[in-house]
């Protein structure tokens, strides 16, 4: 009973002491904002207005019909008309354009004649994906437009037709993607600095001692030093999951329940973490510097911004013991493809062993640097 | 006789608006500074000695007023003075990665000293602080003492002509503390340097040649030492009586009203009465048998008590009442603290070493040493802050290794520095430990209206306990120590950057604290504070060098030539006894 | 004569004091040289937009000749490694499972309208969840759909023709590896970091160990002191530098196209902003915890996002893309990229260059601006 009352005391402390100061305020509140505009606006891999030019050699008015189609989409942006060969390579070179589409002298006349008519496209594959990309686009805007011209001029169809359907984000926006991924990523970051800090800003300011003075077991200590953490991760990511719903209009199909039985296994691994770091780190800077190099790769492990798929298959090895990884399928899951609880076992098994390990070492570590 | 004054400021303020908008670190000062002199800067803690300095060193700027050094405006021409002063910063920034030898020869660089001046310089500055044999080595592994004086040589590596020095001397330890003294009249002997200097310690003050006494951001006069003692004279006395315990012969004098301040020295209680020749409170305490009074030379540090008494609010109140304990919960003869053969090692380098002492219940017990004497190590140990390597350490009749918490719930632990959270207010920061020390809900509303009541802090419960006045800041964190009615009160230099007005209620409140039984353990450098104690040990390289009471130890080094040591003699003698005996083994 | 003289002294006092504490001291060398050796790593390894591999369901509801050739067609892609199953609720489920990222689905009638009616309809389903590996899938399987249809028609005899075919040509990275862009890039991401944080660290230490205000009674010039900083820091961020070419080229296998001594140039410009960074960045701050902390945010997070060297500026928000001018890794990483893919652009290297030069100048001169010789 004492020692559910120090526990309950210590938490509250934390919390006070958290909240009151206005630098850890500002922590809490300016970045997450900052990020979920920087990340949900930003951070898209969605091609607008991608600058074209066009060296058209050809009078007919099938290659006229072609680029107009091009120009339509709001994907591209034509950009200039070129009348000589050199003029393409600069215009690359520099990056004036991304995409040169050259039609021969005969393009109208090969149509006309049913033979195979050319359209070339010379790309700046400088940023690979996105040359992938926008090739992507203009392939369907050429079928479309052979489609057309077979319905047209009576001609026979290719055999066979290719008909995509992405499912559970028809439209393909990045941003259904990126922005569920966004409550990952925060709580996680805010969690785990607001764990790591806790202990060394008590270190730095003498105030560690005062503590370990008092009857407070380390255990004690660690129970109520995790609290706030899971408060605030609670708070922050249901604030990030409102925005994420209401502002950023992503349509949010599963169940709740599931998300936050995620979301609590998750926070539960964080605190971990941000234990064991706390109870090595001497000085704030230390502590941040552990969160750093814990958070980077974790993040970047995750398949937060790249498919872990695409990684070698080592590293696919190492991303089995990012937290995130986990919490990643759970809430894109949730949001997009409306799993429940079944579906998502098993990414909360994992979690769950992670959470129990990193908060048996944290706690070995806690008392054995104490040491009473 | 000298001509040109240093330094002088005319009309200058100089305020932050950081915290509290607008205070005033240094407000309407007048000052000179004569040429060739040792002048001392004395003032409690705020009084804008720091910014003084670094107004005349051109690191500030004043909001108005004129400030001339060296016959030089420093407003206008910063860099015209800087390259013809010296000056210490309180923590003077040696580059501890560079080795002694790259320190000096960095500001020698800086201050672009002729390659050919060089050497000789650098050999006397080595011979003078004794460094010579410790030029390759870095300047982090040097003691606190010789990091100093590390200090002192790099500012004096192109001679000066004006050494401005901010406590160089805090935290150094009285054998350091001389050496870096003469090193500074030896320039002003030799070259005919001037020298400002700010210090926190009352004694060094009256080595000074002239005074300067600063009391929030205002000059309060200025002259010799004798100048600011002789005034006194009459006025001060040394009362004794063999009937009552010094303590509470001190207690009962300090409540007269013709007194101003009353302090323990020694066997005998020191009185500053506020009228000269005002003996009154001889025939108050009349019922005390076998009392002595006797005049007592005026110093300089009488002068300071009564000079910035006079507007402070009386003394504090006397006793934070603790109810007495009924004698049996703990043995009274016992002994409280019980410390046999402690050991502590890091590596295989021993902090402590066979240490072995006892407190018994209702002292003040001191430890006493220099920096890496071991006596932190020894305290943290016994606090359980820090796990012992060996030997037996007994708290309040508990083994520390087993009944840790049990053990932790008896004792009050006040740390070197403020170390309470600081963006809580006094009464939050009060709530959390009386809580962590389970108090029920009922007992905690009692004890911290006790705490606010008994240490005055009424006024400040609502305030955030960071911006609180020094002062106070260290009341709040003593009744925080006292939340739980300890038995035993662990207290780490508690008095260390604490000007000597808070340092003195500081004493008569842990005086007040021992007279209802409760145990205290201290350490401190101040050596006068540890006329304070009944006993202590002094430690030196991990071992205890003496134990006994403050008279012993001073009677151990009294000769003709020392007819009354002090308590610094004493432990400077202990010091030197130490290292002959080392050397005659090596 | 004489005054420069002692500032020659001083100068060389401050460089040798510097250098003499990068040796001793192992955080400065770790910030240069381990930091961006693992950031590297772990970037060049964990970030990759090339799909390989993708598991892809093939359902078939009436295996013949025909579905056959065509499984085998994506089989022996590289891209692919494809799963078959016989009902399209069974390919449903390991989609949901996500044992599988995409399902191709030929209706039993594939074969048959295919070779007598010349309509048949093949379905594919994508998980379009990441909207970019999905249109990036996409693509791959048209790709192999496309060249296998050709030769499908060949063998038929069948004369088939498309209108319009498009030819592309992928210029600089006719591989499309997307490492080739992501190191360049990242070398740009990771320096920013690396230079503000080497410079605001050392300046923010002298305010933590107190050397700064003895350091400032002498008689040396602001302007000396921050000359004393850069030269020194810069010969080792240019180390870092010089490293992470190094695993470009050899660890990542990034070809470099253009001018290796083009590229130093640039870097040695780029490296400067970055010191210039972190010594406007000392000027606020006064211990090492917030002048490490301010550098992570104004430099990383924005150089990821926002210097373009993954993410199009063009395709941004427009106030985003006014935002982005702001970002100096945005001109290094045009640089970087064009140079090591494509080769010796001048209009680029030299434009690019130039607004970094404007950057060195605002930020240096901002700094000498910010630091005054004074504690308050």
């Amino acid at each position: 009973m004492e020692a559910l009352r120090r526990i309950v005391a210590l938490a509250a402390k934390e919390l006070l002491v958290i909240l009151k100061d206005k630098k850890s305020r500002f922590v809490l509140i300016a970045p997450p904002i900052v990020q979920l505009i920087v990340f949900g606006y930003a951070a898209t891999f969605d091609l607008n207005d991608i600058p074209f030019a066009v060296y058209n050699q050809d009078r007919g008015a099938a290659s006229r019909e072609l680029i107009a189609r091009v120009a339509g989409s709001p994907h591209f942006h034509r950009l200039a008309d070129l009348d000589h060969e050199q003029q393409i390579a600069p215009l690359l070179d520099n990056k004036e354009v991304l995409m040169v589409m050259r039609l021969g002298p005969r393009f109208s006349a090969d149509l006309q004649r049913k033979r195979n008519a050319q359209a070339q496209l010379l790309i700046d594959g400088r940023n690979s994906n996105t040359a992938l990309l926008a090739l992507g686009y203009l392939r369907t805007i050429v079928a479309d437009f052979n489609a057309d011209w077979a319905k047209q001029n009576g001609l026979p169809g290719p055999p066979a037709q290719l008909q995509v359907r992405p499912w559970f984000n028809a439209s393909l926006l990045s941003s259904w993607f990126v922005v569920p991924g966004i409550v990952g990523l925060l709580t996680l970051v805010i969690t785990t600095i607001v764990t790591a800090l806790s202990v060394a800003r008590e270190r730095e300011a003498g105030t560690f001692d005062q503590l370990l003075v008092t009857p407070l077991r380390p255990i004690e200590i660690l129970i109520g030093k995790s609290v706030p953490g899971i408060l605030i991760g609670l708070v922050e990511g249901s604030f990030i999951l409102l925005m994420t719903v209401y502002w950023f209009e992503v349509p949010l199909r599963g169940s709740i329940g599931a998300l936050y039985l995620g979301m609590s296994l998750f926070l539960l691994s964080a605190v971990g973490i941000g234990l064991m770091i706390s109870s090595l780190a001497v000085t704030q800077q230390q502590g941040i510097l552990g969160a750093f190099l814990f958070l980077v790769p974790s993040v970047l492990l995750s398949g937060f911004a790249t498919p872990i798929s695409n990684m070698p298959e080592v590293v696919q090895y190492i991303t089995l013991a990012s937290p995130l990884r986990y919490f990643l399928v759970i809430i894109r899951g949730v949001f997009l493809e409306g799993d429940s609880y079944a579906l998502l076992f098993d990414q909360y098994w994992p979690m769950a062993i992670i959470g129990a390990v990193n908060l048996t070492l944290a706690g070995w570590l806690f008392r054995h640097r104490m040491s009473y | 006789m000298d001509s040109v004054p240093a330094i002088v400021f005319k009309g200058v303020s100089k305020g932050f608006d950081a915290a509290g908008a607008g205070v005033k670190a240094v407000d309407g000062l007048d000052i000179g500074v004569a040429s060739g002199k040792v002048t001392g800067l004395i003032g409690p803690d705020g009084a804008g000695k720091t910014t003084l300095m670094r107004l005349a060193a051109g690191l500030l700027v004043p909001d108005e007023g004129v400030i001339q050094v060296l016959g030089i405006d420093v407003v206008r021409h910063p860099l015209e003075v800087q390259s013809s002063i010296g000056y210490m910063p309180q923590r003077f920034g040696l580059y501890e990665d560079l080795t002694v030898q790259e320190n000096l020869d960095l500001y020698a660089d800086l201050q672009a000293v002729a390659r050919a001046d060089r050497q000789p310089r650098y050999r006397e500055l080595m011979q003078m602080t004794g460094l010579a044999p410790f030029k390759r080595r870095l300047a982090g592994r040097l003691s606190g003492g010789m990091k100093q004086k590390l200090g002192l040589a790099c500012t004096l590596v192109r001679p000066p002509r004006l050494l401005l020095l901010d406590e160089a001397t805090v935290g150094v330890d009285p054998v350091s503390r001389r050496e870096l003294w003469s090193i500074v009249y030896r320039q002003v002997r030799e070259r005919g340097m001037t020298v400002l200097l700010s210090t926190a310690y009352l004694d060094e003050a009256s080595r000074c040649e002239s005074l300067i006494l600063m009391h929030q951001g205002k000059c309060l006069g200025q002259g010799s030492p004798r100048s600011f003692s002789e005034p006194m004279r009459g006025r001060v006395f040394r009362v004794s009586t063999s009937s009552l315990g010094r303590r509470s012969l001190q207690g009962r004098l300090s409540a007269e009203p013709g007194i101003l301040d009353a302090i323990i020295e020694g066997e005998q209680v020191r009185v500053v009465t506020r009228a000269s020749g005002d003996m009154a409170f001889a025939g108050q305490l009349s019922d005390v048998d076998d009392l002595r009074v006797a005049p007592a030379e005026p110093i300089f540090e009488d002068a300071f008590i009564s000079m910035l008494k006079r507007d402070e609010a009386t003394a504090a109140r006397t006793v934070p009442g603790r109810r007495k304990e009924t004698p049996g919960s703990v043995p009274d003869t016992g002994e409280v603290i019980e410390v046999r053969d402690l050991q502590r090692r890091f590596g295989d380098f021993y902090a402590v070493r066979g240490v072995t002492f006892s407190v018994r219940r209702g002292e003040i017990f001191g430890l006493l040493g220099a920096n890496g004497a071991g006596k932190t190590t020894t305290f943290r140990m016994l606090c359980g802050l820090l796990p012992v390597s060996d030997g037996v350490v007994r708290v309040a009749g508990l083994d520390l290794r087993r009944a840790a918490a049990r053990a932790r719930g008896r004792l009050g632990y006040m740390a070197q520095r403020f170390s309470l959270y600081e963006n809580l207010t006094v009464a939050e920061n009060l709530r959390f430990f009386a809580s962590a020390y389970g108090l029920s809900r009922a007992r905690r509303r009692e004890r911290i209206a006790w705490a606010l009541e008994a240490f005055e802090l009424d006024t400040y419960a609502g305030a955030s306990s960071g911006e609180l006045p020094q002062g106070y800041k260290q009341r709040l964190s003593m009744a925080a120590a006292l939340i739980h009615e300890p038995d035993i009160l662990f207290l780490d230099e508690p008095t260390s950057g604490v000007d000597p007005l808070a340092r003195r209620e500081f004493w008569q409140r842990i005086n007040a604290l021992a007279e209802t039984g409760v145990t205290v353990l201290v350490t401190t450098h101040f050596m006068d504070e540890a006329n304070y104690c009944d006993r202590l040990v002094i430690m030196a390289e991990g071992e205890v060098l003496a134990e006994g009471t403050p008279a012993d130890m001073k009677a151990r080094f009294r000769s003709p030539a020392q007819p009354d040591p002090t308590m610094e003699d004493a432990f400077i003698g202990l010091i030197e006894q130490h290292e002959q005996e080392r050397e005659g083994v090596a | 004569m004489k005054a420069s003289a002692g500032s020659r002294m001083r100068l060389c006092g401050m460089i040798r004091k510097e250098s003499l504490q990068i040796l001793r001291d192992p955080s400065s060398i770790a910030i240069a040289f381990v930091m961006p050796l693992v950031l590297l790593l772990l970037f060049g390894y964990g970030v990759s937009l090339d799909a390989k591999h993708i598991p892809l369901a093939i359902v078939v509801e009436q295996p013949d000749a025909t579905s056959t050739s065509l499984t085998g067609a994506f089989r022996r892609s590289d891209y692919f490694t494809p799963r078959n199953f016989d009902s399209i609720q069974a390919a449903q489920q390991a989609l949901d499972a996500h044992e599988v990222y995409g399902i191709v689905w030929l209706r039993s009638d594939f074969s048959r309208h295919l070779l007598a009616r010349g309509d048949a309809r093949i379905g594919v389903v994508l998980n379009g969840v990441d909207a970019n590996q999905a249109r990036i899938t996409a693509g791959y399987i048209q790709g192999v759909w496309q060249a296998w249809l050709l030769g499908y028609a060949q063998t038929q005899g069948v004369e088939f023709r498309v209108p319009v075919r498009l030819e592309p040509r992928i210029w600089f990275n006719a591989a499309v590896r997307s490492r080739d862009f992501l190191v360049p890039g990242l070398i740009a991401v990771i320096m920013t970091l690396i230079g503000a944080m080497l410079t605001s660290m050392v300046v923010a230490r002298e305010w933590e160990r107190g050397t700064m205000e003895a350091l400032m009674v002498t008689p040396i010039r602001i302007g000396e002191i921050l000359v004393g900083k850069l030269v020194p820091y810069f010969v080792l961020g240019m180390g870092g530098m010089l490293q992470s070419v190094g695993m470009a080229l050899w660890l990542f296998d990034v070809p470099l196209r253009g001018s290796f001594w083009a590229l130093s140039a640039a870097s040695a410009l780029f490296m400067m902003v970055a010191l210039g960074m972190g010594l406007l960045i000392s000027t606020v701050a006064r211990s090492q915890f917030v002048a490490g902390q301010i550098s992570i945010v104004v430099t990383f997070l924005p150089a990821f996002i926002l210097s373009g060297f993954i993410f199009q500026i063009g395709s941004m928000p427009e106030p985003i893309q006014l935002v982005t001018h702001l970002i100096p890794a945005r001109y290094f990483v045009a640089i970087s990229q064009t140079l090591f893919l494509a080769g010796n652009i001048w209009p680029i290297v030299l434009s690019n260059s130039a607004a970094l030069l404007v950057m060195m100048l605002i930020f240096l001169g901002l700094a000498r601006r910010n630091a005054r010789k004074r504690l308050d």
